[in-house]
């Protein structure tokens, strides 16, 4: 083979880099149609879908809502539902559909925010590990299954009990117990990756690893990402809401869904509305990012078609 | 095979260890000197000292934690700090109403999840199959203490036919009292699993079904019936093994949870009183046999699985077991 086919000319190299632009600017656009395509075809995804949209929007639109979610009316406290109070009013008689909504703003953004950093950690040690191999690669996955049989819902419990979190810490501490199974699914899907064409030939052109796994490898994986993501949202949203019901979560005078139910279990006997309205808001929620997440799943991953 | 046990188990160790050492350091870093729990004012230094040494609180981190750890490889869990009583005392006595409790519900996921996954994947993509489908996606979004308000909400305080907490009436030692106390608990417990193993029976089912030995079974004139029930379900139990093992953990968080909504004296009651009042050897005690409970699950689990499935158990000399 005659040396020069490999030499490297900055011509050839940006015209390589054009043609991966367009590639991946198509896949894009593919996979956005593919959600799409998903979302009409599947009933049921489309109803969550739109079910989450709505949630999000009134969560983000709470402070329009006529009533401010820490007035205290005591001469109205413990109503019912009524018209001018949506879902009744609260044991200080504060509008309760209004602390509902800041209470999904809570909620909706912890459930996010620690998927994001989840994903984040998890995308970055499940690439490193598949695309190195080795040594590096059992290292890594030793850790995340030390890691995965860690019992982590206790370990938050007691590391909530002794340091009351704020939100940014209930955020941060979701986020490091919730990126093992990213990391796995990341790891198996760079072991295909890293053998693929595209990824064999920028490697003869001499870009670097960390440009590879950062252009090529991770943006090739975004559907399975996305896929993990939804239901790791789902989780997220789900240990927040029981961690802020043993009142080891986020902390009163923020309020979310969670801690909402935990105030609610007092006035059981008096007012059990209290107790439906925000549990209703996880459920809808929760159900709404799995059926997402696996509705996706299908029809982003076909291999995973039976 | 006893290889391949042995490995596992030696796999479990450094697990038990890291979490050991983290719950440690988690606990020390709180605020607050633990001396103060023992100590009343106008101590002598010389006191406090005997103290210390007497609680383990001097000398450093490292040196605590290995006293400590050294104690718990004896069976020593330390003392609790407000009941003055042993915490391995503490939590065996509360032991078996927790694992009633939990044994219940793993029976009830079975008993519900088996039938129900069976016919999902019968009816593969018809009405039966996408109404079950919908209630067990409901069944993992549910979250336990919220089931549990409603089912007290409607059971106890509307319908006054179940009692709300507790596990027993007062001055009532009957059988039937302490099962009427168990439903409600058992049923909220079970939801989880129950939705994650029908899921899994379900697609298992419905790849069982393209087997060829399936299509041998049919085509050799064997019954409808003999087939799924001799053949099919047989297939489909075996990862249900597996998944019992991994839902363990599940089961153990739930079961805190769950204690606590329905005051069910068991030992995640234990922990969530010793969290409030800030029990540090019974919050590491309970984490600590948790997490012990939970890796044995899975390791049995897997053991389990090696001996049910002859192609797992001849793999074996040749994978790393896993």
């Amino acid at each position: 083979m005659a040396d020069n086919t490999y030499t490297i000319n900055q011509n050839s190299f940006q015209r390589t880099k054009a043609v991966e632009k367009q590639v991946s600017a198509d896949y894009e656009r593919g996979l956005l149609k593919n959600i799409l395509r998903t979302l009409t075809e599947n009933k049921l995804a489309m109803f969550c879908a739109v079910m989450l949209f709505l949630i999000v929007l009134v969560s983000l639109l709470a402070p329009l809502s006529p009533h401010d979610p820490d007035a205290q009316d005591f001469l109205n406290k413990l109503q019912p539902p009524s018209a001018e109070h949506w879902f009744g009013t609260d044991e200080l008689g504060r509008d309760y559909f209004t602390r509902a909504l800041y209470g999904g703003r809570i909620s909706l953004s912890v459930g996010f925010l620690s998927m994001l950093l989840s994903t984040v950690i998890g995308t970055l040690i499940g690439t490193t590990s598949g695309y190195m191999g080795g040594k590096v690669d059992m290292f890594l996955m030793r850790f995340t299954d030390i890691f995965m049989s860690v019992p982590s819902f206790l370990l938050m419990v007691v590391i909530n009990s002794l340091f009351p979190p704020k939100v940014y810490s209930m955020v941060i501490i979701l986020g490091l117990f919730e990126w093992c199974q990213i990391a796995r699914i990341t790891r198996a899907e760079t072991l295909s990756l890293k053998e693929r064409d595209f990824v064999l030939a920028s490697k003869h052109l001499g870009v670097s690893n960390i440009q590879i796994m950062f252009q090529h490898i991770i943006p090739n994986m975004s559907s399975s990402i996305i896929v993990a993501g939804s239901l790791a949202v789902a989780r997220a949203i789900l240990t927040e809401s029981a961690l802020s019901f043993m009142g080891l979560g986020v902390q009163l005078p923020k309020a979310s869904w969670g801690t909402m139910l935990q105030g609610a279990q007092v006035y059981i006997m008096d007012m059990p509305s209290l107790a439906v309205f925000p549990g209703l808001f996880i459920v809808m929620t929760v159900f709404s990012f799995n059926i997402l997440g696996d509705a996706l799943r299908n029809a982003l991953e076909p291999r995973t078609l039976k | 095979m006893k290889n391949y046990i042995i490995r596992r188990f030696l796999q479990l160790i450094p697990v038990i260890i890291l979490v050991s050492m983290l719950s440690y350091l988690i606990i020390q870093a709180a605020p607050g000197d633990p001396i103060d729990n023992y100590s009343k004012p106008g101590m002598t230094q010389e006191q406090l000292d005997a103290i210390r040494q007497e609680y383990n609180l001097d000398g450093s981190v490292v040196q605590q934690y290995l006293t400590w750890a050294g104690h718990v490889v004896k069976g020593d869990f330390g003392t609790s700090l407000y009941q003055n009583r042993p915490v391995a005392e503490l939590i065996g006595e509360r032991l078996p109403a927790t694992l009633m409790l939990m044994g219940s519900a793993l029976l009830l996921s079975l008993i519900v999840s088996i039938p129900l996954g069976l016919w999902a994947g019968l009816k593969k993509n018809k009405l039966t199959d996408n109404i079950i489908g919908i209630l067990s996606y409901l069944g993992i979004s549910i979250p336990p203490f919220w089931l549990a308000m409603i089912f007290i909400i409607i059971f106890a305080l509307k319908l006054h036919i179940l009692p709300s907490g507790g596990m027993r009436t007062v001055n009532v030692y009957t059988n039937i009292d302490v099962i009427r106390h168990m439903v409600m608990p058992v049923i909220v417990l079970s939801l989880n699993n129950t939705a994650t193993f029908t899921r899994y029976i379900r697609s298992n089912t419905i790849s069982q079904l393209e087997e060829d030995y399936v299509l041998t079974a049919i085509a050799k004139g064997t019954s409808r019936p003999k087939v799924l029930f001799r053949h099919v379900l047989k297939n489909c139990l075996l990862p249900i093994i597996t998944l019992a093992g991994i839902n363990i953990a599940g089961l153990v968080c739930g079961s805190f949870v769950v204690e606590t909504v329905f005051s069910w004296p068991g030992i995640g009651r234990l922990a969530m009183d010793a969290v409030n009042s800030r029990d540090y050897p019974i919050i590491m005690g309970f984490t600590m046999f948790s997490c012990i409970i939970l890796l044995l699950g899975n390791f049995i689990a897997d053991i389990l699985y090696a001996v049910a499935d002859p192609r797992i158990r001849q793999g074996m000399g040749k994978t790393n077991g896993r």
